[in-house]
């Protein structure tokens, strides 16, 4: 029988309606603060508050909406690899553009 | 194994492909198929992001001067619209999950109404751009950003040099490539949505093989999630420069 049971597994985790409203709720929230943000002058900072803000929303989204939180370690791995690669390939390209005139001044 | 236990044949929907173990195993497939999709998904938007931020460095003035032209009060709608309509997609996905049909039938039916509010909006904010000149190509004209009208009720926007104000043009090309592409993600998004509605209708997804819906709805986020990039980018981080 112990074998049968390593077959079945547990039971596939549903998210249930309440978290969608809060996140959905969080989220409109979070765009409210966005765009209040960006009338105060904040200099460089608005920058820095808006793309913040934006990686929050965007966390939420993949845990929650995209179920990440309760997937395998396989899934987690795969988003982490992702956005791993993804910075990976714009901080090289960055550290390019930064150093190309070096030596030149 | 030679010995054939009782009971080891155990029961399976008939969706389950033979060469897969379990539901579990199935379903994990998929949806690890479907995330390396978004993967590739992420590096061709990101090549975009990453020009825009290259870009945005080199003609700072001419970007900050393009951002101005676009209406924030569009845009946050545009943002509201389309977190509700993944709201109303996560909703479809639980539906299913749960075996509704008519839950899973009215939220693909939301999902597509907020789908094409969402781009009935953006045409409005397209149309204005062709009618003001800032469209790139021939119809391109920067001399409204050398010479500056004034706006009623704001204060007047201080001219840009030629060589400067000719530089809008690559905030524009921007602007176009990368809403384009959230949109044509939008268009593709919404056909397979009918598609959905239609199978649903006829309950092709009553006997709990929903696959297609979770991964639908794992898209459906990632243009969401693009959409959550491109607003402040676009449209915030320059009003006060």
């Amino acid at each position: 029988m112990s074998e049968l049971e390593t077959h079945h597994g547990e039971e596939p985790h549903i998210v249930s309606p309440k978290i969608y409203v809060l996140i959905a709720a969080t989220l409109l929230i979070c765009t409210a603060l966005t765009v209040a943000a960006s009338y105060l002058e904040l200099g460089p900072w608005n920058a820095v508050v808006a793309l913040g803000i934006a990686v929050f929303k965007a966390t939420l989204v993949v845990l929650f909406f995209m179920h990440i939180k309760y997937s395998s370690k396989l899934m987690k791995l795969t988003v982490f690899a992702g956005l791993f690669t993804f910075l990976a390939l714009v901080g090289m390209s960055m550290s390019d553009y930064i150093s190309r005139a070096w030596g030149s001044f | 194994m030679a010995v054939v236990h009782e009971g080891e044949h155990h029961e399976h929907p008939a969706y389950q492909r033979h060469h897969f173990v379990s539901m579990e195993q199935q379903k994990e497939s998929a949806s690890f198929g479907m995330w390396l999709f978004l993967l590739t998904e992420i590096m061709f938007f990101g090549g975009m992001f990453t020009a825009y931020l290259i870009y945005r460095n080199w003609y700072y003035p001419a970007f900050v001067a393009g951002s101005h032209t676009l209406s924030i009060v569009l845009g946050t709608t545009n943002t509201a619209v389309l977190i509700t309509s993944s709201f109303t997609m996560a909703m479809g996905v639980w539906c299913a999950e749960t075996r509704k049909r008519g839950g899973l039938i009215l939220s693909i039916i939301l999902t597509l109404i907020l789908g094409l509010a969402f781009l009935g909006i953006k045409s409005v904010e397209y149309h204005e751009k062709w009618v003001q000149h800032h469209v790139p190509g021939l119809r391109f004209d920067a001399m409204t950003f050398v010479h500056p009208k004034a706006e009623p009720g704001q204060p007047v926007e201080p001219g840009l040099p030629l060589d400067m104000a000719q530089h809008t043009e690559i905030y524009f090309s921007l602007y176009f490539a990368m809403t384009g592409m959230h949109a044509l993600h939008m268009i593709i998004g919404m056909g397979l949505l009918v598609f959905m509605l239609v199978k649903a209708m006829r309950g092709a997804y009553d006997n709990g093989n929903i696959a297609f819906i979770e991964n639908f709805g794992l898209y459906w986020h990632f243009v969401d999630i693009v959409w959550i990039f491109l607003f402040p980018l676009l449209y915030l981080i320059s009003r006060h420069q």
